[in-house]
Formats: structure tokens, sequence, C-alpha cells
């Protein structure tokens, strides 16, 4: 019929539009980008300085930026497995069905709060808290912003190192707790390990927000471009550098296509966590 | 149950509690600071003094335009693009294709998409900082959540359904709009809901190809600048020349926002528990 047909048509199109997307992305990230390998030329993005407004010397070193993100991601990822993974354990082991109905709408409203919500809350009350906690000059600090990230992923692994943790067969429970182990044994020594390639997939997937977080790092980490690995130093992310400073450059300009640079970097990583993290929770999948 | 194994249980509830209560109190924080400040001059009235004074109407407005642009386009592709995915491609490469753009643009950052609107809208469409590059931007954005959760609704609605319609002689679009629509689409929407409220919190996308802080009359075509409530709340908190003085109107602002993502999200959260229970296979 030729409806159908018409039908399948405009539906096939609109399934196209997400490849399209993807694609126009990766295109327009780099035609903006691209005027920066002859002029200044790509090798300057490999220096340890970013300085991109200057009268003397422009730098666009993208190190700082870089580690800036990594600092913040990694101090974030130890501090939300802990609550993450627990949080998930507890919800699908050791709740009682109230509990239950009563946690995980409470955590995915925490998921609904706006980003740039929490980085206000972070700016009023964290960084103060932070700031004489640990004697320092400024609440504004690496650790700050990791804090209120690792809250902002968490939903995000508690809700799916939780489908994990559900799929174990509950076989594999049954014939633990026939052999007499006690229900913390089972949860910690069969369940936990059975489910671990999908919460690695979670955590990973927590890492993808929390290095894509913008609002936050903007608002909570200080935004200074130095070359640090101490969680309580300023730092600034890639993300921030964007957000701070596209509005203030001229179309064109090697500022221009350097922070174009630092989204194609941004956008390489996360497309990397993404689908090793897919990876996994295909193999896991198929068991 | 031995008393290490009850310890053991103790604290991992300890833990779970302890996000609930943080929760709490950032909820608690918006809530007890910024309630003295709603008031209907504050949702009704323009800002003054960039912000200072009066309220922020067109912020309220600026986010309800984006956010409704991006429904009329992200809801419909990511409906027709499920459908497309369940209903009809088999596991071929397209398929596979379709579905790693789509785990692709969920993980793209939010800052990114703001780059992409920037070089594509903006710039190459000459569409300028507007409301129309905004919902594009944001649409784009929310486009994998509808996608997903409207697969799921579809999924969720038994194959016999399908069967029994083909074999009486029905066609495929027959059968998906006459017996596989009207029980997945409640839960098609309830999905979008959810990648609403993503959209209307969102500050990042909109910080590139839409927002201005302060606009003394409201937008009058797709081509102006707009206002928002997350930008406004970002700029206010951290740009204002008299920050502290500001600081009711930030509490304010952050409120109204939360109200608004909430009401979406708990919404969806209800209607979610409501078809799941009245729609048993």
């Amino acid at each position: 019929m030729l409806k159908d047909k018409v039908i399948q048509y405009v539906l096939w199109g609109s399934a196209a539009t997400s490849i399209l997307i993807v694609a126009l992305i990766f295109i327009f990230l780099g035609k903006e980008a691209f005027s920066f390998i002859s002029e200044p030329g790509i090798e300057k993005l490999f220096s340890s300085r970013w300085v991109p407004v200057s009268f003397t010397l422009e730098q666009f070193g993208l190190y700082p930026l870089i580690t800036g993100s990594f600092l913040v991601t990694i101090l974030a990822t130890i501090i939300m497995i802990p609550f993450g993974v627990t949080g998930a354990l507890y919800i699908s082991e050791f709740a009682s069905n109230t509990e239950r109905e009563f946690l995980k709408p409470f955590i995915e409203i925490l998921a609904g709060i706006p980003s740039v919500v929490i980085g206000f809350f972070g700016l009023l009350v964290l960084s103060p808290i932070v700031k004489s906690l640990f004697g320092l000059n400024t609440g504004l600090t690496a650790i700050t912003g990791a804090l209120l990230l690792a809250l902002m992923a968490i939903p995000t692994v508690i809700s799916i190192s939780e489908d994990a943790i559900q799929s174990v067969p509950s076989s594999y429970k049954e014939a633990s707790l026939a052999l007499g182990a006690s229900p913390l044994q089972t949860s910690f020594r069969v369940v936990v390990p059975a489910a671990l390639p999908g919460i690695i997939a979670a955590i990973m997937l927590g890492m993808g927000r929390v290095v894509g977080e913008t609002m936050v790092v903007l608002m909570v980490t200080g935004n200074t471009a130095k070359l640090t690995l101490s969680p309580f130093d300023s730092v600034r992310t890639m993300t921030a550098t964007i957000a701070a400073e596209m509005g203030e450059v001229a179309f064109g300009s090697s500022h221009y296509a350097a922070l174009f640079w630092v989204g194609i970097v941004l956008m390489l990583i996360t497309f990397g966590l993404n689908v090793l993290a897919q990876q996994l929770l295909k193999k896991y999948q198929m068991r | 149950m031995p008393k290490k194994e009850k310890v053991i249980t103790w604290v991992l509830r300890l833990i779970t509690y302890s996000i609930v209560v943080i929760i709490g109190t950032i909820l608690f924080n918006i809530v007890k600071n910024g309630l003295p400040v709603l008031s209907w001059e504050f949702l009704s009235q323009p800002p003054r003094r960039s912000g200072a004074e009066g309220g922020i109407l067109p912020a309220i407005i600026g986010t309800i335009y984006l956010v409704s642009g991006a429904i009329i386009v992200a809801i419909p592709l990511g409906m027709a693009t499920s459908i497309y995915l369940t209903e009809y491609a088999s596991q071929d490469r397209f398929n596979r294709y379709v579905r790693l753009s789509i785990i692709t643009l969920a993980g793209v950052p939010s800052i990114v998409f703001g780059l992409f609107g920037l070089g594509l809208f903006v710039i190459f469409f000459g569409f300028g900082a507007s409301i129309l590059s905004g919902s594009l931007t944001l649409a784009f954005m929310i486009l994998p959540t509808i996608i997903v959760s409207s697969e799921e609704a579809l999924r969720a609605v038994p194959l016999s359904l399908r069967e029994g319609s083909l074999a009486l002689g029905a066609t495929r679009w027959q059968t998906i709009y006459k017996n596989v629509l009207p029980y997945a689409l409640p839960g098609m929407f309830t999905g979008s809901i959810l990648g609403v409220g993503r959209a209307a919190g969102e500050t990042a996308p909109i910080l590139l190809t839409a927002a201005a802080f302060f606009l003394p009359k409201l937008p009058t075509s797709i081509f102006d600048q707009v206002m928002a409530l997350p930008y406004h709340l970002y700029i206010l908190a951290t740009q204002h020349p008299e920050v502290h003085k500001v600081l009711p109107k930030q509490y304010g602002t952050a409120l109204v926002l939360v109200l608004l993502v909430l009401t979406f999200n708990l919404t969806a959260i209800f209607l979610r528990g409501h078809f799941r229970k009245k729609y048993k296979w």
C-alpha cells in the first residue's frame, strides 16, 4: 500500500536524523576548529599555558584545562563510587518495599535538580564550609566542584547499577543461600561480582556526566587555568573554559578556533567513555 | 542475623540515607530562602535596575518559549524514531548506526551541544542568537531521552496484539496505529516529560545560542534573543555587580526554576506508576 510505504519512509527519515545530527556535530566542531591548524598551528595546543587574551603572546596550551577536568573527574569518581554502589545495593537487596518506593523517586528528584541550582547551592553553602574546614583562602576549589558533581552523578550510578544487580539470575542467590551463606555474604560475594561489569559501566557513565558538566564547575571551581593536581587548588575545566570565554571572543579568531578544539577533545573523551560502557553493558546482557 | 551482619547492614542503610539527607538539605535551603521572595509582583513584573528590583517575568516566558520550541521538534522526531526502531527495523546495519548515534548523542556534554548550535544554527544558518537556535539545540539534546523511553513504552505492548492484527490482514501501519500506539502513547508521553524537564533546567546549551541577561521587552519573533530562568540565576549569582544585594532575587529565581522542573519530573514519575498499574499484560 502506498500510504504504508510513505509512512515507513517518514519514520525512516526521522530515525536517520539521529545519525545526521551526530555527523553534523563532528563536522561543525571540525569546521570551526579547522583554521587553527594553519594559523597559529596545531602544535600550539600541546603546551602547558592557557593565556588566550594577551597583548604580548597569546597561548593556547590545553594541558591545564585537561588536568583541571581530569582532577575534578577523578575526585568526583572516588566520592561517587561508595555512595552510588552502596545505594544501588541497599535499594535492590536490603530495602523493604515501602523504603524502595520512597527512595527511588527521591533519588530521581535529585537527577532533576538543574545543574545551575546545584552550583548556586555550592557557591553559597558548600564553598564557605570547604574554606573553613580545610583552612583555605578560597572555597572555590577542585574538591568543592568534585563533591557537587559526585552528587549529580549518583542517580545515574544508582539506577544503572541497580539494573545490573536486578538482572543477576535469582538462581545464583538461591544457590548461595541454600549453601548456608548469609544474605550479606550472598550480596557481597555472589551478587556484586556477578553484576560487576554493569556496575563498572554505571560508574563510567557517571564519569561521562561529570566530565561534561558545565555550570557547577563554572560556578564553584574558581576558574584558574593552572597545571595542578591538588584538590585544594582552583582549577579551570574544559567545559567551564568554553562557557566562560565563548561569549567574549571574536568570531573566527585563533581563540575562537581554540575553544572549538577544547570541544573536540571533550567530545572524544565522553564518546570513548560511552562506547566502552555500552560494550560492557552489552557483554553483560548476553549472559 | 549475627551482630556483625546487622552492623554492616546498618552502615549500608546509613550511607544510602545520607544521600537523601543531602538532597533534602539542598531543597530545604532553596525553599526556605526562596519562599519569602515569591510574590505576585516577582512573578508578573519585568526586572528593573538590572535585576536588583522587580521580578522575573521575561525569564519565565523565555524558558517557556525555549521549551515549547524544543518540544515541537523533539517529541514528533523522537517518537517517530522509536516507532521505526521497534516496529520496522530489523537488526540491520542501519538500525545499529541509529542506536550508536543515539548513545553518542546521550553522552555529548551540554556545552558541546552549545558549540554545535552556535556553529550550525547561529552562524551557518544565520539564525543568530535566538529562540529558534536555542530551541533546536535543546531539542537535539533531549532527543535521546525521548527515544529511549518511547521505545520502552512500545516494547511493553505484547507481541500478541500485533500478531493478532496482522493475522486478520491489517497492514503494518494499521496495526501500529490501531493496536500498538493507543496502549504505548501514555508511556511515550511520560518519558518525554522527563526530557522536557531537563530542557527547562539546562543552561550551557542556551548560553551560546539564545540567552540574554537583560531585555527591556518580551520577544516578538522566533529570531529574538530571550531571557531564561537558569541563565538569569547564573548571572545574578556570579556576574552581577551587587551580588549580595540581589541574593533574595537569586533564591527566588532558583525556587521558581526548581518548582518548574520538579513539576515536570514528579508528573512523569506519578504517571509512570499509574500506567504501569493500569496496563498489566
